[in-house]
């Protein structure tokens, strides 16, 4: 479904993606691990579009979308949730996913049909605040959650374009470990209609989700396969996991 | 149209764009580290101008009058920055140009209070003859001390960015304010700092200017625009952006009014070119900042990464 | 939606009752006012709805002035055709200046629209034909036909109360509309709008045409009303203005432009027109010196009453 071929980003002297290679199948969960600053978040908006490629392809659907925006990539159905929380943070919770649903379904150049009308935006956002949770706060400003509803409305707003892929950055990030056990949960939910590319550092929710793992030191990829390869694997022992599995 | 013409008005193109430097630089600096839109930047070029006009009148020396302003503006700017300015870098964009602006109105009028709409400032006697600088290129001494004095003045920021520690602290600043902060850079002193030092350097621009153009109230809006093309084309937070841009801005300007009236005048009719000339030189900078945009969004040399 | 029919009732009221009362300068005075009101909402909508920092939209309401302008003193009388010429003029400009500040972020995009607004006012500056720096007046007001004369100043009034009502309403239908929905979210965080899956650059190049148009209508009555227009209807410090107008009444707020215009002419013409004889002793002149008042006054809003006078009136409904 994703394909990368030597996918490249520098910023300056600095290399942050480095001939990236990358296949991620229908209905699979990938998850993206590596070392902070191995080039993950830069990789992920490679995919998105948010940056451009400097040199190498991305093709999505067996289409090459290297030139196009991200705007155009999202209506292909490919979505993405960010590392750094990024709502919209004076709406309500419903209003942010009402906005998502909203800008899926039909033209947003209408000027005079107000949305409070449009009683289907805003059924579908309560269906989707059921999937991520965040049904009984609503009517709560976005600004005003804890921080793991927070990053579940991150990862909502993701869903509500309703894509065929969704990039989740660092999902459970800052999460305490109750949070985290939900997100696994809702992970594992949306993973039978959606192919999901997910960046984390928490091995456990790595190692239960991923049906394939790649791994990403200083831009370059330095393995990828299957969770047990990857547990096995020197290289990976040595540059990442090693400490990490001591326990 | 003689060479001599074309060697004259380059100069003073040279000569204007090295003073715009002066206000370009503070103002880059202040935008690129605090990430802070002065509107009232040409409100401390004109306070330099009407103190210097005070000072001199007082002490009777040109230069004596000259350095009381530069150092008078920049403790009324660093006062201003530690009072008001400071509590604008956590506030959005609008915040700062609205607050900027007030500025601008409240300084424009109390200077009217103070000293009146305009002042008078002259050229100072032992300059305002003209130098030989080539057979049959006379050129206006005071000038070439401008031009030098603005190429003094380069050198020394340069120096003083790419030498010094604290210059290196402002460059990182620039390029990285999070980064400087975390690092523990007493990010407060050196804003005022900076903001001193800018202010000076608008006093300067503004006093030696002043016997070449008018001292009134209002002139610091006129160059202030200006002075946001230049660190527009130059790249913000860039220094060496500024100086590459105020030239440019500055030699474009002067020839483009010098000599696009008459370059219209071989092709069309003296009335059109009469009228079209004037317009077209006026409108010369903002193309030029629109083609430099097009190609290179972030200017010339942009400080950050 | 009640204290709006209230207004709405009091000011259709007001000429009749400036006319019985003998004060027919005020009619002309709250014309001014309503035009500058219809000015400051169509900033709103891109500065406060849309949150682009525009410095040069006095450049839209100066173009469609002289657009209007133009065509009266060519002979060219009727509204109908000079008034959408105007917008039209306006609306093309603002596309064009649209289409190369926006993609520009941030300061630049600021130091743009002003540079670009400042570039137009020197081009209007030269030109001679059309009275340069001296500015054009107009042997007469546009004319609308339908048995309406402009030259009335009530008649004029109520054309313009007219304009208003319905800017205002156009306003609030957009800002609830899907289109003001992604303004809103767009200004709240421009990113994630572009990352649901929408071209943020076009919206806000919509956004910003609409609200040139608006201006350069505004533009066009203020040029019919004053019989005259000057090119410092363009110059940057009239878009400081008009910004000052809009968060001096409420950034984002349906009313703050309207509020913000009636303030602060209002102010300017008390100051100017009713001297305070003890005012007058402590600092003589104090009226050349309005502009003070006005900078201290927009300082301390910036400072402390950023939402403006709409956003305080809410906030003590609310509290």
């Amino acid at each position: 479904m994703l394909e990368l071929r030597g996918v490249t980003k520098r910023f300056g002297g600095v290399v942050a993606t480095d001939n990236v290679a990358l296949e991620v199948a229908q209905g699979e969960v990938h998850a993206l691990i590596g070392p902070n600053g191995a080039g993950k978040t830069t990789l992920i908006g490679q995919i998105s579009g948010s940056l451009q490629t400097d040199v190498g392809t991305v093709r999505f659907l067996e289409k090459d979308v290297t030139a196009l925006r991200q705007h155009e990539r999202v209506r292909l159905g490919l979505a993405r949730s960010y590392q750094i929380t990024s709502i919209f943070r004076r709406f309500t919770v419903l209003d942010n996913l009402a906005l998502a649903v909203q800008a899926r379904s039909g033209s947003s150049f209408s000027f005079w049909r107000p949305v409070a009308a449009e009683a289907a935006l805003f059924d579908e956002a309560r269906a989707i605040s059921g999937e991520i949770g965040l049904a009984g706060r609503l009517g709560v400003t976005a600004g005003n959650l804890a921080h793991g509803e927070q990053r579940a409305l991150e990862v909502g707003l993701a869903l509500a374009t309703r894509p065929r892929f969704v990039l989740l950055d660092e999902p459970m990030a800052g999460m305490g470990p109750e949070e985290s056990q939900r997100m696994i949960a809702l992970i594992g939910r949306i993973r039978a209609s959606v192919t999901v590319l997910l960046v984390e550092h928490d091995m456990d929710a790595v190692f239960r989700l991923a049906d394939r793992i790649t791994v990403l030191v200083s831009g370059r990829v330095i393995a990828s396969g299957r969770p047990a390869e990857i547990r096995a694997d020197k290289d990976v022992r040595r540059a990442y996991l090693g400490d990490e599995l001591a326990a | 149209m003689s060479w001599i013409l074309i060697l004259e008005q380059s100069l003073n193109g040279l000569q204007f764009g090295l003073m715009l430097f002066l206000l370009a630089a503070g103002l880059t600096l202040v935008f690129g580290i605090m990430d802070m839109i002065n509107l009232a930047h040409g409100s401390l070029y004109m306070l330099g101008a009407f103190l210097a006009s005070t000072f001199i009148e007082l002490t009777g020396s040109f230069l004596a009058g000259v350095l009381l302003a530069i150092a008078a503006t920049a403790v009324l700017g660093m006062l201003l920055e530690v009072s008001i300015l400071r509590t604008l870098y956590a506030r959005d964009h609008l915040s700062q140009v609205l607050a900027t602006f007030a500025l601008i109105l409240i300084i424009n009028e109390l200077v009217r209070l103070v000293w009146g709409s305009d002042a008078a400032l002259a050229m100072p006697a032992a300059l305002s003859g003209p130098v030989e600088l080539l057979p049959g290129l006379r050129y206006p001494s005071y000038r070439l001390v401008i031009i030098g004095v603005g190429l003094a003045v380069a050198l020394l920021l340069y120096v003083l960015v790419t030498k010094t520690r604290i210059g290196m602290l402002v460059r990182a600043g620039a390029s990285n304010r999070e980064m400087a902060l975390a690092m523990g850079v007493d990010i407060k002193t050196l804003f005022t700092l900076v903001f001193g030092v800018g202010a000076a350097l608008c006093a300067l621009a503004g006093s030696m200017l002043a016997p070449l153009l008018a001292v009134q109230v209002g002139m610091g809006e006129n160059i202030l625009i200006l002075a946001f093309v230049v660190i527009v084309i130059g790249g913000i937070g860039s220094i060496r952006g500024a100086l590459v841009g105020a030239v440019l801005v500055g030699v474009v300007d002067t020839i483009g009014r010098a000599f696009l009236p008459i370059l219209l005048g071989a092709f069309f009719q003296p009335r059109v070119a009469s009228a079209a000339g004037p317009a077209l030189a006026s409108v010369m900078i903002y193309l030029i900042m629109a083609v430099v945009l097009y190609f290179r969004p972030q200017g010339l040399f942009p400080a950050r990464g | 939606m009640r204290k709006a029919l209230c207004i709405t009732l009091v000011l259709i009221a007001f000429p009749v009752a400036m006319q019985w009362l003998g004060y027919l300068f005020y009619v002309s005075f709250a014309s001014r006012v309503m035009i500058y009101a219809i000015a400051a909402t169509s900033l709103n909508l891109v500065l406060g709805y849309g949150g682009m920092l525009s410095f040069g939209h006095a450049a839209f309401v100066g173009a469609g002035a002289y657009v209007a302008s133009i065509l009266v003193a060519e002979g060219v009388a009727s509204a109908w055709i000079g008034w959408p010429a105007a917008v039209a003029a306006s609306a093309l400009l603002a596309w064009v200046i649209g289409a190369i500040s926006l993609r520009t972020r941030g300061v630049y995009f600021i130091m743009i629209t002003l540079a670009v607004a400042q570039m137009m006012f020197y081009l209007v500056n030269s030109m001679k034909a059309y009275g340069g720096d001296e500015g054009l007046t107009l042997p007469r007001r546009a004319e609308l036909g339908l048995g309406l004369d402009l030259g009335d100043e009530v008649v004029f009034y109520y054309v313009v109360l007219f304009v208003l009502l319905a800017a205002l309403y156009a306003l609030h239908r957009v800002v609830h509309s899907r289109f003001g929905r992604v303004m809103i979210a767009i200004r709240e965080n421009g990113a994630r709008v572009e990352a649901l899956g929408l071209p943020v650059y076009r919206y806000q190049l919509l956004c910003f045409v609409i609200a040139g148009a608006a201006g350069g209508l505004a533009g066009a009555l203020l040029a019919s009303h004053g019989k005259y227009v000057n090119p410092n209807v363009l110059h940057w410090l009239q878009s400081g203005t008009l910004m000052i107008m809009v968060i001096l009444g409420g950034v984002g707020h349906l009313w703050g432009g309207a509020i913000g215009a009636a303030v602060l002419l209002g102010l300017e013409h008390v100051i100017a027109d009713y001297p305070l004889p003890w005012l007058a002793q402590v600092a003589p002149n104090y009226q050349q010196h309005a502009s003070l008042g006005v900078g201290i006054v927009l300082l301390v809003i910036v400072l402390f009453a950023p939402q403006g006078i709409a956003g305080l009136i809410s906030r003590r409904k609310n509290a």
